[in-house]
């Protein structure tokens, strides 16, 4: 008889990218001038879109919206690590992944204008729609990796996610899932450390996120999410072993969500403002830019440019937006099922003679 | 054509819409090598591979969030639940996203899923193995609800089941998995959901059941001139059939094994209100358990309704 350690684990923390812009030669991701500057576009046009609908929401021109100010290395670099043909699985405070993977801007506006039809998406694109359910949506994720591996694809499947939802069952049933099919999925949890007034603290005694996959037979790592490279290589190298049959693995990028929860939240209420000015100082897109100005990747000029385009997209976008109008009341009842049920109809008829 | 039980008819379904479908999926809890508990998925595993019958973790929201991703993929699953009391770990996939994905992403994306699972009294089985809560399902629009009653319509309509473009929630009434046998055609052949079927004919009232429920009314109705149609799905329902049958009777007795608050009866029995009350002549009536928590075997015969229940309910309803 004896006691001996029958297993050990490590958790590694990737940071590439240092505050001040300074970048580890030896990290690096794999990434041309024009890829960099493709991350860095993206994540200014989903900081533009974040402000234009935060402005549009006080104007009463948009419902309640969930702002992803902070978060815009973590989604934006790590959606662009997925091609195409890869299915990517949105919480609700993803705008910066919608608009890495080319989701019309427009539809962004009207999904949040609380129209349906915004998450029609695009038959060339593969995003699911929003998931208003924490966590709910890790197991869809799950099961389309699991058919991509029948039909025998090189895909993945990338799910997004907060540190709340790590509290949740479905976090546990879709990894432990995962695990066991060894299915191509990557977990991106966005660990912004609050969900509305709670806390990390309050989700879990653990020191890391990202060490919960290894308790389901597959890796986990933590990545600084505020810097772009961090984020990009492990997304990156998390894809390329799942389309190679590596299986799941989870990336908890650490971030944080400098706006309040939604614009119905107030988090002056429970959080100091001494945090949230700590984390601004963190700020990945001034992280990035810097570099880029460093390296010769980015000047005035350029950065004039970009801000003007964003501000055109936005433009036609919220016009777009405006000119297709209001669903017709009659699209409630489309899409319920295929064919609608004799009910179905006769509510349809009596919606139609302005019965109500 | 051989005289088979329903958990035969019910394999027989399975594995010639797997042959007929490679995107037809089994997974479940035990529904692999043990061929699920009680055999319905017997076979399959050897005869499909483990890719197309896979036993999973016991986890229902993940079998079941899981195979909706699958579905969205382009293939057909069909999941089972261990239980039907088990099912509420999986009510928010249902309720939440198997139902609504079609209309959230406005037909990009749809489910054509179907759910399995055991339900209903009678077996004599633990606590939380006997419950029959189908109308909570029944309410959540975009999510169907299927009971056969019999194996020759559970093959048919676990076909269709398998074919809709939409969710279906499958409710095997285990009472009725090797209670009955009947002639059940070898081949292939569907029977369409949301369509009701005269179980008996008549013309003193209508006695309206699903389930395992028909047989008890089929008996309680034996020596009365009545209709008794088997609903078999209860979303949609056939309403058609029921009001055509009630206004010729005049009279409708609805016979469920649910507590009788808020069960599926009460839907049928307030839309013929609403549609038929001019032809009826007696008030409708609803037999129904007791709205109790299942009693554990040795009081479930108590709780179900009997058969001299629903007939002194037929007794009423012709006194008027």
């Amino acid at each position: 008889m004896a006691e001996k350690t029958i297993e050990t684990f490590e958790v590694k923390r990737l940071e590439i990218l240092d505050d001040e812009g300074n970048a580890d030669k030896a990290l690096m991701p794999s990434l041309t001038a024009g890829g960099i500057r493709n991350i860095y576009e993206g994540m200014l046009l989903a900081r533009a879109f974040d402000e234009r609908a935060l402005s549009l929401q006080r104007e009463g021109r948009l419902g309640t919206y969930a702002s992803i100010r902070g978060q815009e290395a973590a989604q934006v670099a790590s959606a662009l690590a997925a091609e195409k043909s890869d299915w990517i699985f949105p919480s609700f405070r993803e705008t910066g992944v919608h608009i890495a993977a080319g989701y019309p801007v427009h539809q962004l506006f009207q999904y949040w204008s609380g129209d349906e039809r915004g998450m029609r998406c695009p038959d060339d694109l593969n995003v699911f729609p929003v998931c208003i359910p924490v966590s709910t949506h890790l197991p869809h994720a799950v099961g389309a990796a699991i058919a991509m591996k029948l039909k025998k694809q090189k895909s993945a499947a990338i799910v997004y996610f907060g540190d709340g939802a790590t509290s949740k069952g479905d976090f546990h049933e879709a990894f432990n899932m995962a695990g066991v099919f060894r299915a191509p999925v990557v977990f991106i949890c966005q660990n912004n450390q609050w969900a509305i007034s709670v806390p990390l603290s309050r989700q879990t005694a653990a020191k890391t996120l990202a060490q919960k996959a290894l308790a389901y037979g597959f890796s986990g790592i933590q990545a600084d999410g505020n810097d772009a490279f961090a984020v990009y290589r492990a997304a990156s190298e998390a894809l390329y072993k799942a389309r190679e049959g590596g299986g799941p693995s989870f990336i908890e990028c650490q971030t944080y969500r400098i706006s309040d929860h939604t614009t119905a939240d107030d988090s002056s209420r429970y959080r100091p403002a001494g945090e949230v000015e700590y984390w601004k100082a963190k700020d990945p897109l001034k992280r990035l830019k810097s570099y880029m100005e460093k390296e010769g990747l980015l000047t005035e000029d350029y950065q004039k440019q970009l801000e003007g385009k964003n501000e055109r997209t936005l433009d036609e976008a919220f016009r777009e937006m405006e000119r297709i109008g209001p669903p017709p009341p009659s699209e409630m009842f489309a899409y319920t099922f295929r064919q609608p049920s004799r009910r179905q109809e006769i509510e349809m008829r009596s919606f139609a003679d302005g019965g109500g | 054509m051989a005289a088979v039980n329903m958990v035969a008819a019910l394999n027989m379904a399975l594995r010639q819409e797997m042959e007929a479908n490679p995107s037809v999926l089994v997974l479940g809890e035990d529904v692999g090598v043990n061929g699920g508990v009680f055999r319905v998925t017997e076979g399959l595993l050897e005869k499909f591979g483990g890719e197309r019958v896979m036993d999973t973790p016991l986890s229902e929201s993940g079998i079941v969030g899981a195979a909706i991703g699958m579905a969205a993929y382009g293939f057909l699953p069909v999941a089972e639940i261990q239980f039907m009391g088990f099912i509420y770990g999986a009510f928010e996939q249902l309720a939440s996203h198997a139902s609504r994905l079609r209309a959230r992403s406005r037909g990009r994306f749809s489910c054509p899923l179907v759910v399995r699972t055991p339900y209903g009294a009678g077996i004599k089985a633990i606590e939380l193995h006997s419950e029959s809560t189908e109308a909570m399902f029944a309410h959540i629009p975009g999510l169907k609800v299927v009971v056969p009653s019999g194996p020759a319509s559970a093959k048919g309509l676990l076909a269709s089941a398998i074919r809709d473009p939409d969710p279906v929630l499958f409710l095997e009434p285990t009472r009725l998995y090797r209670m009955i046998r009947e002639e059940v055609p070898e081949e292939p052949y569907t029977i369409p959901i949301g369509r009701a079927r005269m179980a008996k004919k008549g013309r003193d009232l209508t006695v309206i059941s699903w389930g395992s429920m028909l047989h008890r009314a089929l008996k309680a109705a034996e020596n009365y001139d009545a209709d008794v149609i088997d609903l078999q799905s209860l979303k949609p329902w056939d309403e058609e059939a029921v009001m055509a049958s009630v206004k010729k009777t005049g009279r409708a007795v609805i016979v469920q094994e649910a507590p009788k608050t808020c069960g599926f009866a009460s839907e049928v029995a307030a839309a013929i209100a609403e549609e038929a009350i001019a032809w009826l002549r007696a008030p409708i009536m609803r037999v129904a358990a007791y709205d109790v928590a299942l009693p554990l075997p040795r009081l479930e015969d108590f709780y179900i309704p009997k058969t001299v229940r629903i007939r002194n309910t037929i007794d009423e309803a012709l006194k008027y």
